[in-house]
């Protein structure tokens, strides 16, 4: 039952990035371009998409998921050194290529091989931070 | 181009239900980083759910886009920008815990603080790279 609900719900994600054109990253770094040919659809995605989750936090107050256990726990408020850090390394390859991590599994099979070079260098990106946090512990430890 | 917005403004509705969907299908929230990343990493648990996820992401734009209805990425050509993009866009989204789907959509949604300082964060370093690039390389 969470793997179909799953499912549907990866479909529509798929589906509304494709539609949108956020697989498209002359929209999305067009949008990131404030000071040349500015392209706002960006913003109309997000807005769009902000409403029906907005609906969505509220309608899980008092209740369970329907196929679940529990909601998320309420967001934590610090403004961490690695959240700071990692958005502004993820916001520099964002505006380097203008793909994201949705929109970039989106569009594999029809990127072609820019497509896969990069969603390969992000699986490597990722594959790589568990080590990277244990050797940046243990440098902090050490010091 | 307005119909472009509009278009936008659809398929931002679709993001946003599909969000929807699976908080109150799952309790699960839709990051796309979180999800591939959990399983890259074997940090993520709950995988069937995570494989269902990303089967219907991947898949949806295949089909559409053989049924006719193609959009292009465009993307670069620049080996170098691609590898170094998709790193930084790798390493970060997983550093920061989440990426436009998860600290975007998702946690500003729920008006978290720190959803909104990452957005902030990533749509500033975007726009100082985009600008950086054509002014400094005219790419």
């Amino acid at each position: 039952m969470r793997a179909l609900i799953a499912l549907v719900s990866g479909a529509l994600f798929g589906a509304g990035l494709h539609v949108s054109g956020m697989t498209d990253t002359t929209k999305v770094r067009g949008f990131l371009d404030i000071g040349g040919a500015w392209d706002p659809t960006l913003a109309f995605v997000m807005g769009g998409a902000l409403l029906p989750m907005f609906i969505a936090w509220r309608l899980t107050h008092g209740r369970t998921p329907v196929a679940g256990t529990a909601f998320p726990a309420p967001p934590r408020s610090e403004i961490t050194r690695p959240l700071m850090l990692g958005s502004i390394l993820f916001g520099i390859g964002w505006g380097l290529v203008g793909l994201c991590p949705g929109p970039a599994l989106a569009s594999i099979s029809y990127g072609g091989w820019q497509g896969a070079l990069f969603l390969a260098a992000m699986l490597t990106g990722m594959w790589a931070v568990p080590p990277l946090r244990r050797l940046l512990d243990s440098d902090r430890r050490a010091a | 181009m307005p119909i472009d917005w509009i278009w936008g403004l659809v398929g931002g509705l679709m993001i946003g239900t599909a969000g929807a969907v699976l908080l109150l299908g799952t309790g699960r929230i839709m990051g796309a980083s979180g999800m591939v990343g959990g399983l890259v990493d074997r940090t993520g648990a709950d995988k069937a759910t995570t494989g269902a996820f990303l089967l219907g992401l991947i898949g949806t734009p295949a089909v559409m886009s053989m049924a006719g209805w193609q959009v292009s990425t465009h993307a670069t050509s620049l080996p170098w920008l691609l590898v170094l993009g998709g790193l930084c866009v790798g390493v970060g989204t997983r550093f920061a815990n989440g990426c436009t789907s998860g600290h975007g959509v998702c946690g500003m949604s729920r008006l978290s603080v720190r959803g909104f300082a990452a957005t902030a964060a990533y749509i500033g370093a975007g726009i100082a790279t985009v600008t950086a690039l054509r002014v400094g390389l005219g790419l």
